[in-house]
């Protein structure tokens, strides 16, 4: 494709759908797809063809809209529906020309849509994931145009150091600096990928990502290989996560067909290939050295490093890793400039953030706020509290590798610093809350459970570390575990977190650290209930009185 | 991965507050070997890639909040290391007491009783007793193979023999299935072994395993020793005809 056509194709497109009176657009991401949605937009379809207004109507499937727990949510012109069912078609086409369907009505000024900042998803639930022209249409690919042919690979990188963003796939590592690592490694052979595992309990904002606005991906990709110095890219995603496989492999084809992608972008010496990769659905595969292992074909375990991917990464290459969300953050940081993007968030955190709220809250499904807002305010305002009259208790961010926030904390702002000091970590972006309901010994047991069947067994601190945490909590949690059970169990938890060789054993006893560190009671009221039901049998083994050291 | 070159510069480090001076690009268990420092082991052998899963070898590096895998850490310039201390010998301990928790070793009826490098590994630490919970699993013993068996019993993962078998003998006969507690070494597509058709009867994978995994059959209680100097030779030869 040549420059002047990106420009030609986008108003074109534009002219196009202005030429429509009303546009209805249909949820049709997994969330809402698991209620039929599809069903819904081809019925919608249907009632506009027998209503013979298809060419005032122009009905399409789009990207999550976040609000998945009312879906299917359908947005038709500046009305928003929720609960949308096939039968609701006839009255929703009805609407558009007389008054919108009041039962259906979901609010939009309500905060949790009027106090999200849409960065990330700008495009989503707005764009057609499957129409290459509908995401033009929308600036896709405005951003590669720009980079390759006004900007050096230098000044990409400079501007994406000055943006602040960091990695959203956990560490937060700055990601200006891991491309200019990438790009000032020798080697003629350099490669892109992206990390599309997403394998924590409780998330699914990559997955929204890749489902919803795919080209983004493609496009923030395609700016990191320029910068880097790459030819090749990869992205690597979960089998089980079907539809974004779907559609990246057209979003892919579509580019590809369009020269997007291929040889000599726009006209530029610029050439870059992407392919996609199926990951069985290990969690450790989501470890950069384990997930370059799973695309060279062995199988997916981590190894040590240095050397890191930046230098030695796929087939020996130097290889620049970035998530799913730190690509699709690309794109508007080169059209809005970094110092648009530096003024969202905090000092340290830069930009927007994507959380998947899920557990005992009203409003579960997806939100993108600026990074340092309150904690309360995405819990309370956002997320709408917890539903059935219950008392919040606390929240888990980061996933098995994070840990819990509990209710005296709401007030912390969510950055990578404050969760951090928290004793929890940002993660990807997973919050499961917790009511009052929820025993915290339980919880912890839960993400053990987790690390203990994920755990790929290469280091002995994660494969029998984890077992036997689990072994200790269950022990605790029903009733049968002793004050030494419940030490062993704190002794393991250091050894592990300092021993292990990848991030998921390392981390694996955050969620036991922070349980006992702000719920230390709830787990010496199991054990002495189980030592009220069964007797101080192991005091008596042992003839002495055993103190239990509290955690700071 | 890397090959030391024969012009590498040299550097200095200290290990346990000794002065000493190695090439660049060895890492400090070489190091720390060549110069009579002991730092436990069980996966790491010399002639085969590094792996680093067995976690023995892990020092503190001054400075550094972390712990390094002596295998898998390359000597730095002015590198402060201790090989030893409480808390690394308190870590140490626990790994291999886990190692005993994970399976079924019952080192009083195991043919490599006396000649056991797990066994052997234990004494060393002054281990007398296991305080974590056992798992008792009910694992497989593979005697299909006309002179060699593989106990899943007294397995603990080091993966000696997966590499031994691919980068030595070049069959790449055995590797591993599964994941956590639950992964397992396995022949071809995890089929019985003695209907493996890669596998050449080398017997390298027994000479290398530390424990009573990998046997030769028709060995008694305690009757089974290994050779593993036979490796570095292999490579060397290896190293001078390339
Ligand atoms: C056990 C484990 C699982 C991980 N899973 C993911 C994942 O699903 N997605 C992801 O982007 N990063 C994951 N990571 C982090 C990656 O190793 C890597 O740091 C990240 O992809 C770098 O991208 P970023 O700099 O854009 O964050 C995981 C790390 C560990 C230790
Ligand atoms: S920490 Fe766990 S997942 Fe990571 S290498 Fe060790 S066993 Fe595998
Ligand atoms: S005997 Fe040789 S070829 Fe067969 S599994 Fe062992 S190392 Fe591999
Ligand atoms: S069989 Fe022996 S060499 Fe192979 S992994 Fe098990 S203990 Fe190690
Ligand atoms: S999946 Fe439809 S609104 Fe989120
Ligand atoms: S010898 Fe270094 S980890 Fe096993």
């Amino acid at each position: 494709m040549k420059p002047e056509e990106l420009v030609s194709m986008m108003e074109k497109a534009r002219a196009d759908s202005a030429a429509f009176k009303h546009e209805i657009r249909v949820c049709t991401e997994s969330g809402c797809m698991s209620l039929q949605s599809d069903t819904l937009l081809k019925t919608l379809g249907d009632e506009v063809k027998s209503r013979g207004m298809t060419d005032k109507v122009h009905v399409k499937g789009v990207g999550c809209m976040g609000l998945c727990c009312n879906g299917p949510l359908v947005k038709a012109d500046a009305a928003m529906y929720q609960f949308a069912r096939p039968e609701n078609a006839s009255a929703i086409v009805e609407g558009l020309s007389t008054q919108p369907v009041a039962e259906l009505l979901c609010d939009l000024q309500q905060p949790f849509f009027t106090r999200q900042k849409l960065v990330v998803r700008e495009n989503s639930g707005n764009v057609d994931p499957e129409s290459l022209i509908d995401c033009i249409a929308h600036g896709a690919y405005q951003a590669l145009l720009k980079v390759l042919t006004t900007m050096t690979p230098q000044q990409v990188i400079q501007e994406i150091s000055d943006s602040g963003l960091r990695g959203r796939g956990g560490a937060g590592f700055p990601t200006g600096l891991k491309w200019a690592t990438v790009s000032k490694a020798g080697g003629s052979t350099k490669y892109v990928i992206c990390n599309g595992d997403e394998g924590d309990p409780g998330a699914f904002m990559d997955r929204s990502v890749m489902e919803g606005d795919p080209h983004r991906v493609l496009e923030g990709m395609a700016i990191a290989a320029y910068a880097v110095g790459a030819e090749n890219g990869v992205i690597y995603v979960r089998a089980e996560y079907p539809l974004a496989v779907k559609r990246l492999t057209k979003a892919i084809n579509l580019a590809r067909r369009h020269e997007l992608i291929g040889h000599n972008i726009f006209g530029t010496k610029f050439s870059f290939n992407v392919e996609l990769r199926l990951g069985a659905g290990a969690f450790v595969c989501g470890e950069e050295t384990a997930l370059i292992a799973s695309v060279e074909g062995k199988r997916g375990v981590p190894r040590p490093r240095p050397p890191y991917p930046a230098n030695y990464g796929l087939f020996g290459c130097p290889t620049l890793i970035n998530n799913v969300e730190t690509y699709a953050n690309v794109a508007p940081i080169i059209n809005k400039g970094a110092a648009w993007f530096a003024q969202i968030g905090t000092e340290k955190s830069k930009g927007t953030k994507i959380f998947a709220l899920t557990g005992k809250i009203k409003n579960t499904g997806l939100i993108e706020v600026p990074l340092g807002m309150p904690l309360r305010d995405i819990i309370y305002d956002i997320a709408g509290g917890v539903p059935d009259g219950k008392e919040f208790k606390a929240v888990q961010t980061g996933g098995p590798s994070g840990g819990c926030i509990p209710a005296e904390l709401l007030d912390i702002t969510v950055d990578y610093e404050s969760l951090a000091k928290a004793g929890s970590i940002m993660g990807s972006g997973g919050m499961i809350i917790m009511d009052e309901t929820s025993n915290m010994v339980d919880v912890a047991r839960f993400f053990m459970e987790f690390c203990m069947t994920e755990s790929c067994g290469k280091c002995v601190p994660c494969r029998v570390g984890t077992y036997e945490m689990h072994e200790l909590l269950d022990r605790i949690c029903e009733k049968r575990g002793t004050p030494e059970d419940l030490q062993l169990l704190k002794d393991l938890c250091d050894m592990v977190k300092q021993t292990s060789l990848c991030g998921l054993g390392q981390s694996s006893p955050n969620p036991v650290l922070s349980t006992l560190r702000y719920f230390e009671h709830e787990y010496l009221d199991l054990v002495k209930q189980a030592q009220a039901a069964h007797g101080d049998q192991s005091h008596a083994a042992t003839g002495e009185h055993i103190e239990l050291e509290v955690l700071p | 991965m890397t090959s030391v070159t024969l012009t590498a510069e040299s550097i200095t480090l200290q290990i346990d507050g000794k002065d000493i001076s190695c090439r660049s690009g060895e890492t400090i268990l070489q190091v720390a070997r060549e110069n009579n420092i002991d730092i436990p082991t069980l996966c790491f052998l010399e002639g085969l890639t590094v792996w680093g899963g067995c976690r023995l070898c892990m020092v503190e590096i001054a400075g550094s909040p972390k712990l390094h895998a002596a295998c898998a850490t390359t000597c730095a310039e002015g590198m402060a290391v201790s090989t030893t201390s409480p808390r690394l010998k308190e870590y140490r301990k626990m790994i291999v007491e886990m190692l005993f928790a994970e399976r079924n070793h019952v080192c009083s009826v195991c043919v490599s009783n006396g000649h056991c490098e797990l066994q052997n590994m234990a004494v060393k630490l002054e281990i007398d007793h296991v305080r974590f919970p056992y798992r008792f699993p009910r694992l497989e013993v593979d005697n299909s193979h006309d002179y060699m068996r593989l106990d899943q019993n007294r397995c603990i993962l080091c993966v000696r023999c997966v590499r031994v078998c691919g980068e030595i003998e070049g069959a790449h006969t055995k590797d591993v299935k599964g994941r956590g507690v639950l992964a397992a070494i396995i022949h071809d597509l995890d089929q019985p072994w003695g209907e493996s058709q890669t596998c050449t009867g080398c017997g390298k994978c027994v000479n290398v395993c530390p424990t009573g995994a990998l046997t030769q059959r028709g060995t008694a209680v305690g009757e089974m020793t290994k050779k593993t100097d036979f490796l570095p030779y292999l490579t060397l030869m290896r190293e001078a005809k390339s």
